[in-house]
Parts: structure tokens; sequence; C-alpha cells
């Protein structure tokens, strides 16, 4: 553990391949001006020092060299902000490639998925019991393709932060209850029983209902997949002095101690699902993180490998 | 027989729908750009208009404002079919008149073809 913390140091005193990392040259890396500013800083006071003792009678002398080393900090200065401003694009540029380029998915998708549904309609003839097989083969991975699409979509409004949140007062028992009643074919299928329980006469919240939707579909959805063979999903709401609080619980493999801290982070996936569970973005949590807070909530998780894990947001009533 | 006029740049969503639309009973025509599409709203006189936004020539907003702007054609009802989803997008093309806005990713072929039948009874 320590010899790995001591790495870390190591790599990140390692300037010029973190520079290197950024694609900026020496001249423009933020990390490198910082040392050489640090340097003369330094000097300067040194400098100042020694010839403020010397020449302690033409003390106007000093003021235009310390004048002059002040001046040389001001332009490193606005170069570093200038690197900063570079980096900042480049990231600024990398959400817009993926607002750009999930749109441009879409529209062949959205041609391909409903080509696909025709065909299985049956309303251009009929196929046989083999071949529909595969239809529902193209079908379903149109459908996850296109979930993974919106999903990239959802992220790059975040990071841009351009995701609308339309707040409008509602109640968040309906929605979960209609919600569960949606994913009825993927609970049984799954071989799972799903149990709500909720307070009595809980207040409405104010709040995007389209994006809370999304939230507790990812939550669902996840404690759902991440559960073996047979499972129990218990859902609770409840109020919390002015919030309300949902509560997913699942007995499935639960999170590694190791993973903890990066569950929220966009891409990860715990090692443990990746053995068994090859589907999933490793987008759901991250973005179901970043609308609960953007709503004025809170969200979180507890878990054990092996025995489960329990997630948990809390919104404000209204 | 009633006219649908499907305005989209994409042929095979024009072919599915082309399909799916004669099989119903409706007679479909289609333009692969906005400038066709405002022309043959005039000449034709559909029953009911789909329309995506991003169009080459002239933008799904213009047409949907310019439809809307001409008494010849503002009593046509336009149902926007397109992959552009920010509540921006949504709000001007109700504002300008739209009937109803579907974003493509998230309709299935026989949702959309219930959203038409009801724009024509309307």
């Amino acid at each position: 553990m320590g010899l790995v913390k001591f790495k870390k140091v190591l790599a990140q005193l390692n300037i010029f391949a973190q520079c290197k990392r950024y694609g900026l040259s020496v001249w423009q890396c933020p990390q490198f001006l910082f040392l050489i500013m640090g340097t003369i800083i330094i000097g300067t006071a040194v400098i100042a020092y020694a010839i403020g003792n010397r020449y302690i009678e033409d003390p106007a002398l000093i003021a235009l060299i310390v004048l002059l080393l002040t001046a040389i900090l001001f332009i490193i200065a606005f170069i570093i902000i200038q690197g900063f401003e570079r980096l900042a694009e480049a990231n600024r540029m990398k959400s817009e490639f993926i607002s750009v380029a999930s749109h441009q998915l879409r529209s062949p998708l959205s041609n391909l998925k409903w080509a696909i549904e025709l065909l299985m309609s049956g309303r251009i003839g009929k196929f046989e019991e083999k071949q529909t097989k595969y239809f529902k083969i193209l079908k379903e991975n149109s459908g996850r393709m296109e979930e993974l699409i919106s999903d990239l979509l959802t992220v790059s409004r975040i990071e841009q932060r351009t995701l609308p949140l339309k707040k409008q007062e509602f109640s968040l028992e309906n929605l979960i209850k209609n919600l569960i009643l949606e994913f009825k074919p993927l609970i049984q299928s799954s071989n799972i029983e799903v149990k709500f329980k909720s307070e009595e006469d809980l207040p409405e919240i104010l709040a995007d209902p389209s994006q809370i939707r999304l939230v507790i579909g990812n939550l669902l959805d996840n404690a759902i997949r991440y559960i073996k063979d047979k499972g129990e999903v218990k859902i609770k709401l409840e109020k919390k002095k002015r919030n309300l609080c949902f509560e997913i619980a699942d007995n499935g493999v639960g999170i590694p101690k190791e993973d903890k801290k990066y569950i929220f982070q966009k891409f990860f996936r715990a090692d443990n699902v990746l053995k068994y569970q090859t589907q999933g973005s490793g987008l759901g949590l991250y973005i179901a993180k970043a609308i609960v807070e953007k709503s004025g909530g809170k969200i979180g998780f507890s878990s054990q490998e092996g025995i489960g894990s329990t997630f948990w947001f809390t919104l404000p009533i209204k | 027989m009633k006219k649908i006029l499907f305005i989209e740049d994409e042929s095979a969503l024009q072919k599915t729908f082309g399909e799916i639309l004669s099989q119903e009973g409706y007679e479909m025509i289609s333009a692969l750009d906005g400038e066709t599409g405002l022309k043959m709203a005039k000449t034709k006189k559909p029953d009911l208009i789909l329309l995506d936004l991003i169009l080459p020539k002239v933008h799904g907003f213009e047409v949907l404002k310019q439809l809307k702007e001409d008494p010849e054609t503002k009593e046509i009802p336009v149902i926007i079919l397109t992959n552009l989803e920010a509540i921006g997008d949504v709000d001007k093309a109700i504002g300008l008149g739209a009937t109803t806005y579907l974003v493509k990713a998230q309709y299935t072929l026989e949702e959309v073809l219930e959203k038409i039948k009801k724009a024509l009874v309307k």
C-alpha cells in the first residue's frame, strides 16, 4: 500500500510525462511552468536579499531588479493560464464530439430499428420461428445501442452543464410504481421479486420527473442485473425531515471493498461484475449522481461483496 | 384516401414509412429536403405532414414556420419526427404550431403510426 502511494507521488513529480499526457509542449505545460515560477520566486528572494546587503545605499537598483523579476513572473503566469485554457478547450471539444457523434449515430440506428420492427410485425410476410429468433437478437441489440447513445448524450450534457431540468411537483411513489410495472418483463425473466414499501401520505417532490425516472431506472436495473440467480429487491420510500428518502436493496454480488471509491466514476465497472455480466456501460451511476445532486439531493450506498448492495438518494420536498 | 407528406432526408425511413402507411390505407408522398417539402405542401395539399428537423436546404424549423404562416397550409397538422431532443427544440416546435413532437429514438413504429392516426382524426 505504502509503496503504491510512493509510486503515485513519483509519477506526479514526473512532469514531462504529465505534460505529454496532456498533449502540450513543455513551455505551455502548467506543471512545468509552475516549477519554473517557483524557482524564480525563490531566486528573486535570495537575489534581493544578497544585493540588498551589498548595495544597501542604492535601494532604487534593488527595486528595479525586483520589478523586473515580478514582470517575468507575470508573463509566466499568463502562459500558465493559457495552458489551462487549452486544456479546458480540449475538454469542451471532447464533450462536443461525443454529442455530435451520438446525434449522428442516432439516425442510422432509428432506420435500423424501425426496419426491424416492420420485418417483425409480419406486415410484409411471415417468418419461421428460427428466423424470428434472430430478428429478436437484432432488435435487442439495436435497443442496447440506442440506450448507450442516449446515456452518452446525457453524459455530454452533464459535462457541458446543459442537462435540462424541468422541475415540477409530482408523486415519487407513483413514478416508482409505474417504473416497476415497466420493468416487469426483465423482473420475471430474471427470476427476481421486487417489493416496494412506501410510507403513507407522502408529499410530492419538486424535481424533473423524466430525469428522476432515469435515476431510479438505472438503480433498479443494476439491482436486478447484479443478482446472480434468484433474489429479492426491496425498495423503500420514506420522509426524513424536508426530504424524501429512496432506498433500494438487493442481495446481489455486492461491490468489492477496493472498488467502492470508484463506483460513481463514469465508465467504471467493478471487477466482480465484469466476470459474468458483460452488458452495461458504466455510465448509470455517474448519471444518477449528477442528476440527484443537480436536483438538490444526495446519493450514497453501502455494500458488502457477496451479500448485496443498498443504494439510497434523497430529494427535497418542494 | 388521406394523403401524408413525409419530409425526411433519410430515404431508408421514407421506404419503411411508405410501406406501413400504404398498408394502413394512406397515400404517402415524400420530399427529401425542406425546399421540396414546402413546395409539395402547397401543390399537393396533404392531410398531414411528418417533418424531420435536420434537413438539407431549408431547416425543419423554417419549414414549420413558413407552413404555419401561409394561409393555404397553416391548417395542416404537422408531426415533428426527429432525433433532436433539447427542451428548447420541443418548446420552439410547439410554439411554432406543431401538433406533436416525437423523438425517433423513443418510439416504436406502431406508436408513431398511432400518433399519425390520432392527428388525422382531429
